[in-house]
């Protein structure tokens, strides 16, 4: 009798503890939680973005498809605060993130459910162990710098767009960035580009125009290299001299003013 | 200072008068017509009249050097004292280098104060006494004249360069060749260029490399909407040859929707609407890959020549006078994309032989 229920006990245990620990429960509570997502993601969607993106989602007149664009273009755009844009123009800026991190991964979330794109990378990605900043050095001034200028600060383009500076945007970001392409970016995807060269790139932004990034000589004036700064040596510094002489010599001695 | 200066002789009031130097110095009269009204009379400065003054000054210069001294020893400490790699924040240049910021500091103020208190010396307390000093003739006196000709003639005869012809001839002649080695050496501007600047390292079959990777590009990889470099199959950083082969061959590969594509050139030398152009603007030659996906309009960053990849490259803004050269592609039976042959024509900037 006492081993019976002895059996009868090991057995309920064994049973509840497959039902705690069962992978397929578990996957069940995963879907479940990423369809609540994509629900609460589709209701942000349709009060924040759809009156120009469409109601699913396809795009209008006002906005693009946002079919397949994946949930890492999501992540950018809504993250850095360009989307939701506040008025048409030549380049949307980015300005204050409107949403939550949360509110964002369910708008991204719902996104990438309507056609599959680039998801948002993980901090193994775009962090900065094993990253050769010497080869992303390279790698910048092969691929970036012709807009975003030799350390990231930015340049002009067409019609009043232009590259941004890159210093503040937050590595994530800029990984996010070069595999969606934003705006007029053009996109720099894994397959031309692997997750090494970003990752390398990264490390490269955050040495030479990182928050605590170094000027051995301060004021670099957008990091232009030395013609800008002699061009400013000779107009301005020249220029405070001549002034300096001429008030000096301006001003008279004299007891009797004149 | 001179007895001159000494304030009680030298009231404005007192002086007026009585020193010829001042006032007019000659009048107009039939043969000068103009008066010279000589020197406007002298005024004093406070320092001049005013000991207290003058001291004051004295003390502001004395102030000025004493804190060039100062400075300077501040720039020795700070080169003794400083680490070479210490950063400090300073409002607003940021971070920077603490060593090179004090030493920039301290020599410019050391400088500064030097320059300061030698103008304050000299406008305050350094004689400012008007004095006319005039120049002397620039004739030489007839004496002098003789005396250089009489020189130059004995000179002249010892040479003896009128009776030995042999040495006059073959100094002449020495003289005459001696400029054209420096002509000869013009010959290192040429040779001409030939053929070169027609002829780039692609040619048919030849793969496009990826530059980040070193891979030849598959066209699966080239996405709608990315922007990627190539050069040619078998061209590496390390030959010697690079940087001249590079020049010339720089590729610059985009995706286009095929429908979106208006020339119809460009279409057939393209490959499902992946198209490679030339990244050497065709102005002065920079390197020119300022793409923006939207609009498909490459920008030139030095005189902001625009091309439209969606319509053969051509110049819609600029002083660009030719569109950017297109590569025909195609894919191998391995999928990798390979030229179809050489640019049609001339990459880069336009020569005089181009036509």
């Amino acid at each position: 009798m006492a081993a019976l229920v002895v059996l009868l006990l090991a057995l309920a245990c064994t049973g509840g503890l497959y039902a705690v620990f069962a992978p397929a429960s578990k996957a069940q509570a995963d879907e479940t939680a990423q369809s609540l997502a994509i629900d609460e993601g589709k209701k942000l969607f349709s009060v924040g973005c759809a009156s120009c993106h469409g109601t699913g989602g396809q795009g209008t007149s006002d906005g693009p498809s946002l079919v397949g664009v994946g949930s890492a273009a999501v992540d950018f755009q809504v993250g850095t605060g360009r989307m939701p844009a506040q008025q048409p123009g030549a380049q949307v800026p980015k300005k204050k993130v409107i949403y939550t991190q949360a509110e964002i991964d369910q708008l991204a979330a719902y996104v990438s459910s309507l056609g599959a794109g680039p998801s948002v990378p993980t901090k193994a990605e775009y962090g900065p162990d094993g990253a050769d900043i010497a080869k992303g050095g390279e790698l910048f001034r092969t691929n970036c710098a012709q807009c975003h200028n030799f350390v990231g600060k930015g340049g002009a383009l067409t019609h009043g767009k232009f590259a941004p500076d890159l210093s503040g945007v937050a590595p994530k970001h800029i990984y996010e960035a070069m595999q969606t392409g934003p705006q007029n970016m053009p996109s720099f995807p894994d397959t031309t580009m692997t997750q090494q060269n970003k990752k390398d790139i990264i490390a490269y932004l955050n040495a030479v125009n990182g928050d605590n990034t170094e000027s051995p000589g301060g004021l670099e004036l957008g990091g232009l290299g030395p013609v800008s700064e002699g061009l400013f040596a000779w107009i301005f510094g020249l220029g405070a001299l001549i002034a300096v002489a001429v008030w000096v010599a301006a001003r008279t001695a004299k007891a009797k003013k004149s | 200072m001179s007895s001159q200066d000494i304030p009680e002789e030298n009231l404005p009031a007192e002086h007026s008068a009585g020193h010829n130097e001042h006032g007019a110095v000659t009048v107009a009269d039939d043969k000068n017509p103009f008066a010279d009204p000589g020197l406007p009379p002298h005024e004093h400065r406070v320092q001049d009249i005013d000991e207290r003054a003058a001291k004051r000054s004295e003390r502001v210069v004395a102030m000025l050097f004493t804190v060039s001294m100062l400075a300077t020893v501040g720039f020795i400490a700070s080169y003794v004292a400083i680490p070479h790699d210490k950063s400090i924040f300073v409002f607003p240049i940021g971070h920077i280098n603490a060593l090179n910021f004090a030493l920039g500091l301290t020599l410019g103020l050391a400088l500064f104060a030097i320059g300061a208190g030698a103008v304050h010396w000299a406008r305050t307390l350094m004689s400012d006494e008007e004095i006319a000093d005039e120049r002397h003739p620039i004739e030489a006196p007839p004496e002098v004249k003789a005396k250089v000709m009489a020189d130059f003639k004995q000179g002249a005869k010892e040479s003896a360069l009128g009776r030995r012809k042999l040495i006059r001839n073959t100094m002449f002649g020495a003289l005459a060749l001696f400029p054209l080695s420096g002509v000869m050496l013009l010959r290192d501007l040429g040779p001409l260029p030939g053929t070169k600047l027609r002829h780039t390292l692609w040619s048919k079959g030849k793969l496009l490399v990826n530059v980040n990777t070193n891979e030849p590009l598959r066209a699966s990889d080239v996405a709608v909407g990315s922007l990627t470099f190539a050069k040619p199959e078998g061209l590496e950083e390390t030959d010697e040859n690079f940087q001249t082969e590079i020049a010339k061959a720089a590729l610059m590969i985009v995706r286009l929707q095929p429908e979106n594509i208006k020339d119809k050139q460009e279409l057939d030398w393209s490959y499902q609407g992946i198209v490679a152009y030339s990244k050497i603007c065709t102005h002065v030659g920079c390197p020119i890959s300022l793409y923006e996906q939207q609009t498909h309009h490459v920008l030139c960053p030095c005189h902001q020549s625009t091309f439209d990849l969606s319509d053969g490259a051509r110049v819609i803004f600029g002083p660009a006078g030719h569109a950017l050269p297109q590569l025909r592609i195609g894919v191998n039976d391995q999928g990798y994309l390979e030229a179809l042959g050489d640019f049609e024509e001339p990459v880069g900037p336009a020569f005089w032989e181009r036509g």
